[in-house]
C-alpha cells in the first residue's frame, strides 16, 4: 500500500516536471525541471529495486549531462521570443500526436500485458532464482562483466569518441592570439633568423 | 502492490510528453535535445520495470548501455549546438537551411 502511495506521488511529480520541461519559457527553467524529472525517475528506479541505475542515473544524468546543458544554455545568448513562435500554432497538433499515442499505448497495455500477466511462471521463477543472490549491483556486474564484457568495452570507446568529437567540434585556435609554438622555436636555425650582409665600410667626409 | 501496467502507462504518458515536445518546440534545439533525454527516459522506464517483474537482470544492462549512448550524445549534440552558435547566432532550428538544394 505504501509502495502504491509512493509510486503515484513520485510519477505525479516526474510528469508534472515533464510538462514543465516541455511548457516553459525560459529554457533554463526547461532544463531545471529536467533535473527533477531526473532526481524522481531515480527515486522510481529505486522503488523498482533498480539501485544501481537510480543512482547511477543522479550521477551521470543530474551530475554531469544536465550541468552540461545549463553551462549551454546559459553560455548562448538565446533571443526567447523567436524560438518561441509558432509554440500556440503546434499546440493543437502536439497535444493531438500525444493523447493518440497516450491512447494507444494504454490500450496496448490493457489489453496484453496488464495486471502483470507477463508469463508469470517465468517471472516466479527468475524471481526465486535471484532473490538469494544478494544485492542489485552484484547482480548486474557479474552480468557486465561477464556475458556483456564486449559490449561493456565497445560502451567505453562511445564515450572515448564522444569526449574527442566535442572536443575537436568545440575547439578553435584564434588569429589574434599570441601564442607561443614550442616545436617551430626549436626547429629554427641560424638562416632563419641572422642575415650576414656584407657592406663597404663607411668613410666619414666631414671631419 | 504495484503492477507492471503502473509503470508501463507512467512511461507511456512520459514517452508522449517527450513526444509533444518536440512538436511544440521545434524551434529551440536545445528543448528538443531535452525532449529525446525525455523519450529515452521512459524507454528505460519500460525496461526497468519488465526486468523488475520478470526478475531478469539484463533489462538493467541495456539501461546502462542506453545511458551510456544517451551521455555520448547529449554531449556531441551540444557542442554541435554550440558551434553552430558560434556561426550563426541562432539556434533557431527553421533558420539551418543552408543545404537547402
Amino acid at each position: 500500500m505504501i509502495e502504491k502511495v509512493i509510486f503515484y506521488v513520485f510519477a505525479a511529480i516526474l510528469l508534472m516536471a515533464a510538462m514543465l520541461v516541455i511548457t516553459a519559457r525560459n529554457p533554463v527553467h526547461s532544463a531545471l525541471s529536467l533535473v527533477l524529472a531526473f532526481f524522481t525517475s531515480a527515486a522510481l528506479w529505486l522503488l523498482a529495486e533498480a539501485e544501481f541505475l537510480g543512482i547511477a542515473l543522479v550521477l551521470v544524468y543530474v551530475g554531469a549531462v544536465m550541468v552540461l546543458f545549463l553551462f549551454v544554455v546559459m553560455m548562448l545568448d538565446i533571443n526567447i521570443s523567436v524560438i518561441r513562435e509558432g509554440f500556440a500554432r503546434y499546440l493543437p497538433l502536439g497535444a493531438l500526436v500525444g493523447v493518440v499515442m497516450v491512447l494507444q499505448m494504454l490500450l496496448v497495455i490493457g489489453a496484453g500485458v496488464g495486471e502483470g500477466q507477463v508469463s508469470l511462471a517465468l517471472a516466479d521463477a527468475a524471481a526465486a532464482e535471484t532473490a538469494g543472490e544478494g544485492n542489485n549491483i552484484r547482480l548486474l556486474g557479474s552480468v557486465l562483466y561477464t556475458v556483456y564484457v564486449y559490449p561493456f568495452e565497445l560502451a567505453a570507446i562511445v564515450l572515448l569518441l564522444a569526449i574527442i568529437a566535442a572536443i575537436m567540434l568545440t575547439h578553435r585556435r584564434r588569429a589574434d592570439t599570441k601564442h607561443q609554438d614550442i616545436s617551430a622555436q626549436v626547429r629554427t636555425r641560424k638562416d632563419d633568423r641572422l642575415r650576414l650582409v656584407r657592406m663597404p665600410s663607411e668613410v666619414d667626409d666631414e671631419r | 502492490m504495484l503492477a507492471l501496467s503502473d509503470y508501463l502507462a507512467l512511461s507511456a504518458l512520459l514517452f508522449a510528453i517527450g513526444m509533444a515536445g518536440i512538436f511544440l518546440n521545434r524551434k529551440n534545439a536545445i528543448v528538443l535535445l531535452m525532449s529525446i533525454e525525455l523519450i529515452l527516459l521512459a524507454v528505460n522506464f519500460n525496461f526497468i520495470a519488465f526486468s523488475h517483474f520478470l526478475g531478469d537482470i539484463h533489462g538493467q544492462v541495456f539501461v546502462f548501455f542506453i545511458l551510456t549512448v544517451a551521455a555520448a550524445e547529449s554531449a556531441i549534440g551540444l557542442a554541435i549546438l554550440v558551434v553552430l552558435f558560434r556561426n550563426r547566432d541562432t539556434i533557431n532550428v527553421g533558420d539551418l537551411d543552408s543545404m537547402r538544394g
